[in-house]
């Protein structure tokens, strides 16, 4: 499966972003080959409206689960619809930390309805 | 003839002159006074009376299931995130849509259709002889300001005399209120907070090309800072409220001092007289 961390740089080393939609990189990790692929967030500076937008680009690259600090009630619904889960991570590891602790079964379901 | 009411700041009283001046034309000709400050409007306040509402709504996407191939193209287009394509569909957020229709634009396939949203409505009134109130309303939680103000302002149309209530600010709202009057009376107070604003407030309506006037309200007698700003943007001050608890205890009231302290509707006629000719139009 791909999780979809957000993140403040690009690659699993770099600290896990607690904002969702706003987080300046996303860092999509395959959990069967541990493969990962960064992509620049293009909405950082976007007037409104990215918690759905985001998700649109978590659905893209086949996300089905999502590790953030929180999400907006938008983004949730969205998240909802589009069958992704969201994991939160209130620490201040990197996207491999992060990772570590989802695989573990650490973190704690997002509420999304 | 349009005369838009602004002001910038806050509770300087946009609607008390909009008020006064409303009741002292509806002696003489028919006037319609226009709230354009849908948010909060309040000039039904001084002027009670049953209203009919007519509803404002604005075009928003609806997808056709079985047209729609999940391309992506509308919700790429969306800048406001009012669409969401995710695998198995595409989810609408009305209330982020801003109304552009792109999105209809855009489907290859024509799956999708604008269907209306109920945002707001307009009340119109005839609370006294010769006036019609027409109030904007703005739903709470809506965000689309300008859609309820051009609706006000679209049931006003026809009518010789108008009068525009602004909202306070400088931002869409007040531009949408402000397109295609004749002239702007400028309310503002004599402290600096008043005159901060003030200045904003006449760089819009210099930038938008409206001639303007400048009332002065709450006036303590101090109010040479003012009248100096006004004399280097040649803006005409029109008229000068005092600080006045007589004054204010009628406007507590919701009351109109036009119509219950003497010489105000004088008064009032005469400022009409001078945006009129500040407008240099025939009214």
């Amino acid at each position: 499966m791909i999780v979809g961390i957000t993140a403040r740089a690009a690659g699993t080393d770099a600290p896990v972003e607690q904002r969702f939609g706003r987080a300046p990189y996303f860092v999509f990790v395959d959990t069967e080959t541990g493969k990962a692929e960064s992509v620049e967030n293009p909405l950082v500076d976007a007037a409104g409206g990215v918690g759905p937008r985001t998700v649109q680009i978590f659905s893209e690259h086949g996300a089905t689960a999502v590790i953030t600090g929180q999400v907006g009630g938008n983004a949730a619904k969205a998240l909802e619809a589009g069958g992704i889960k969201a994991y939160a991570y209130r620490g201040s590891g990197s996207v491999a930390d992060a990772l570590a602790e989802y695989t573990a079964g650490n973190l704690q379901p997002l509420p999304l309805a | 003839m349009k005369i838009a009411i602004a002001s910038g700041k806050g509770g300087t009283g946009k609607s008390t002159v909009a008020a006064n001046l409303a009741c002292t034309l509806s002696r003489t000709r028919e006037v319609a006074l226009v709230d354009c400050d849908v948010e909060e409007p309040n000039l039904h306040l001084f002027f009670p009376g049953s209203a009919v509402d007519v509803p404002v709504t604005t075009p928003v996407p609806e997808i056709d299931p079985a047209r729609c191939t999940l391309c992506g193209e509308c919700g790429k287009f969306c800048r406001f995130g009012a669409l969401s394509v995710l695998k198995d569909r595409v989810l609408v957020f009305p209330h982020l849509c801003h109304s552009c229709g792109g999105c209809s634009l855009v489907c290859p396939q024509g799956a999708v259709r604008e269907v209306p949203r109920t945002i707001g409505r307009v009340a119109c009134s005839c609370p006294v002889p010769r006036l019609t109130l027409v109030s904007g309303i703005l739903n709470e939680g809506e965000v689309q300001a300008p859609a309820v103000i051009r609706a006000a302002k679209m049931l006003a149309q026809g009518h010789p005399l108008i009068l525009y209530d602004a909202s306070p600010g400088i931002a869409c709202p007040v531009i949408e209120t402000l397109e295609g009057s004749d002239a702007c009376i400028l309310v503002t107070e004599s402290t600096p907070f008043g005159l901060h604003d003030l200045r904003l407030a006449a760089e819009v309506v210099e930038r938008i090309g409206i001639p303007a006037g400048v009332v002065i309200n709450r006036s303590d007698g101090k109010d040479e800072e003012t009248i100096e700003f006004c004399r280097e943007r040649g803006l005409p001050v029109i008229m000068t409220i005092p600080f006045s608890r007589e004054i204010a205890a009628v406007q507590n009231r919701g009351g109109l001092i036009a119509a219950l302290l003497p010489g105000w509707e004088e008064w009032f006629a005469g400022l009409f007289e001078a945006t009129v000719k500040i407008a240099g139009v025939s009214p």
